[in-house]
């Protein structure tokens, strides 16, 4: 796995550092020995299918689930043991599809977690307002809708100021406004040094927002890097889709004789042709000799959901 | 141990137990229950109206060992389990408390709930009847609350036990009601039968001592043991030894099965 970005190593000690971390269910290896650091103030998404082992990984780094094998530290703490009090008081959790109690009120909410938290029941008002729902803070969680509690879970993880935010699917249920709103928070957090990792399974939303992201499937982290280092990393082929002014797939097949393109098929209305990333101007170059019997050229670079894709499969 | 964290989990669940008027529900059985029994208690013999607190208190502790364990296990027996099944439960094992803090206070919490729900309705029952009362009358009522409540807290600790084993609420709820089939039908009926088979020849110096199993025995014994009529009634006198029967003993026993369990569903619960 190369890092792309700067290692953690050469920006200070990391804040999540893991290391083998296993999680065997039976013959199930529900995560299987991951090693991952997270350096301080740095934003990092984890990304993967349902069911790829993030919320699992997530657990083992809170000292919810004991790993099987491995060695996990928050700020330089191991987990469980005698000294979790502390590292727990370090970290704020918004866990998956969270549930909160819907006989409290919002404020109740805060209030039972911010006295569990050993925190000032006056940061529960500026928690709320943080998260924008001052205005049903004396309504019962019943009443509350899906985006609603899952903000209500995310003022609860800021409680005590953690100076480590773990969330997972945070944005489940929310719209895309409140999406951005959420993202703008993180940025806040961000700029006052606070260290965050987060899971998706939707690239796209956390692709541009992270400094670095993780691929994990199937228990494994395939990749860990920036967005842009995975796809130079990951060399995906790129296509070139031809229309052609008459039908003349063989007239293109031969232009591309000899150059090393990966495949040349016919389409419907044009010729795809597949190539990798080196050869991008030679078979370029070869179809501009075509001339006019070409009406139309277009170059699909892979997504970064190729990418995706590429590393999960 | 931190107790303010205990304490936080407990309020939350004795007073989740008093805002859906769970507290209130079950007092109002008791009372109901208890005054009925004083009241016609001795209806079929003819007379209606308040007999003696012997009378009563023997009707009651029938009627309690059916009901309080069956309402200490329904209290307690999702105390985990449920929370696991919500989804809850992570959230509150990653706050900066243990698993066991978490089950004490759990446990404190429903623990008060049901208290105060018995002390309640069966003290509403004491202020009701109190001007028929002489003062060791009133002293043997407050003795029954009293061991009505270790009773309640004993099954309590039985149920939270069955919380941290079950895989689900449903598998829970049917382990809680195994529970009380054995404990309040069946046990009894066991001892007896061995009895029975063995013609009394054998086992008959243990018996005694097999009945501290049984949290409901212990519950039975203590309350009638301290009434000399009710004692001759029963005819528990001839099969138990007066050594055993002091209160203190008795409330020991009762004690160990309220930590028992509770010790079980801890190690159950550590990871």
């Amino acid at each position: 796995m190369a890092g792309t970005s700067p290692a953690p190593a050469e920006t200070g000690a990391s804040v999540i550092a893991v290391h083998g971390a296993t999680k065997h269910y039976g013959v199930v290896r529900a995560v299987d020995g991951v090693d991952l650091e997270v350096a301080p103030g740095e934003l990092f998404g984890l990304i993967g299918h349902n069911g790829a082992g993030k919320s699992t990984l997530f657990k083992m780094m809170l000292g919810l689930i004991p790993a099987t094998a491995g060695d996990i530290r928050i700020d330089g703490s191991p987990v469980t043991g005698s000294g979790f009090r502390a590292v727990r008081r370090k970290i704020g959790y918004l866990p998956e599809n969270v549930v909160l109690y819907d006989n409290l009120t919002g404020f109740e909410t805060l209030e039972f977690f911010a006295r569990l938290k050993g925190v000032a029941a006056s940061e529960c008002g500026p928690a709320l307002e943080r998260v924008g729902l001052t205005h049903a803070a004396r309504r019962r969680v019943r009443e509350y809708s899906k985006g609603m509690r899952q903000r209500l879970g995310f003022a609860q993880a800021l409680l005590g100021k953690p100076r480590i935010l773990f969330l997972d699917e945070p944005t489940t249920g929310l719209d895309p406004e409140a999406i951005r709103e959420f993202y703008m928070i993180l940025r806040g957090l961000k700029a006052d040094g606070v260290t965050m990792i987060l899971t998706s399974h939707i690239l796209a939303e956390i692709q541009e927002r992270v400094d670095r992201l993780a691929v994990m499937a199937a228990g494994k982290l395939q990749a860990v890097g920036t967005v842009q280092g995975l796809r130079e990393q990951m060399d995906l082929p790129l296509w070139f889709h031809v229309r052609l002014a008459h039908d003349d797939f063989d007239h293109v097949r031969t232009v591309l004789g000899g150059l090393p393109v990966m495949a040349v098929e016919a389409r419907e209305d044009h010729v795809a042709v597949e190539c990798r990333r080196e050869s991008k101007m030679l078979v370029m170059q070869a179809l501009a000799s075509l001339g006019d019997k070409v009406l139309d050229l277009h170059v699909h670079e892979p997504s970064l959901e190729d990418v995706f894709f590429g590393f999960s499969d | 141990m931190e107790i303010r964290q205990i304490a936080t989990l407990a309020g939350k669940e004795f007073w989740d137990r008093i805002r859906n008027r769970w507290v209130l529900a079950v007092a109002l059985v008791f009372t109901v229950f208890a005054l009925v029994i004083a009241y016609f208690g001795g209806a079929q013999q003819g007379t209606v109206g308040f007999r003696s607190i012997e009378f009563t208190i023997a009707s009651l502790v029938s009627l309690v060992i059916y009901l309080v364990p069956l309402i200490a296990l329904v209290l307690g027996f999702d105390a985990i389990v449920g929370e696991r099944e919500r989804g809850s439960l992570d959230l509150l094992l990653s706050m900066p408390i243990t698993r066991f803090e978490l089950l004490l206070g759990k446990y404190l919490g429903l623990a008060g709930a049901l208290a105060f729900s018995t002390i309640a309705g069966f003290g509403l029952v004491a202020v009701v009847l109190a001007s028929q009362l002489t003062l060791t009358a009133l002293f043997h009522f407050f003795g029954f609350m009293l061991s009505s409540v270790l009773l309640g807290l004993a099954f309590l600790s039985l149920a939270v036990m069955v919380s941290t084993f079950a895989a689900d609420r449903t598998r829970a709820s049917g382990m809680a009601i195994a529970l009380w089939f054995f404990f309040v039908l069946v046990f009894d009926l066991l001892l007896l039968g061995a009895l029975v088979v063995t013609g009394g020849k054998y086992g008959g110096e243990i018996f005694p001592y097999l009945l501290l199993l049984n949290p409901a025995d212990v519950f039975r014994i203590l309350n009638i043991f301290t009434l000399d009529d009710v004692r001759t009634l029963y005819g528990l006198a001839t099969v138990f030894p007066r050594a055993l029967a002091e209160p203190w003993l008795l409330g020991l026993v009762m004690a160990a099965w309220i930590a028992a369990p509770l010790g079980v569903a801890a190690w159950r619960f550590r990871k």
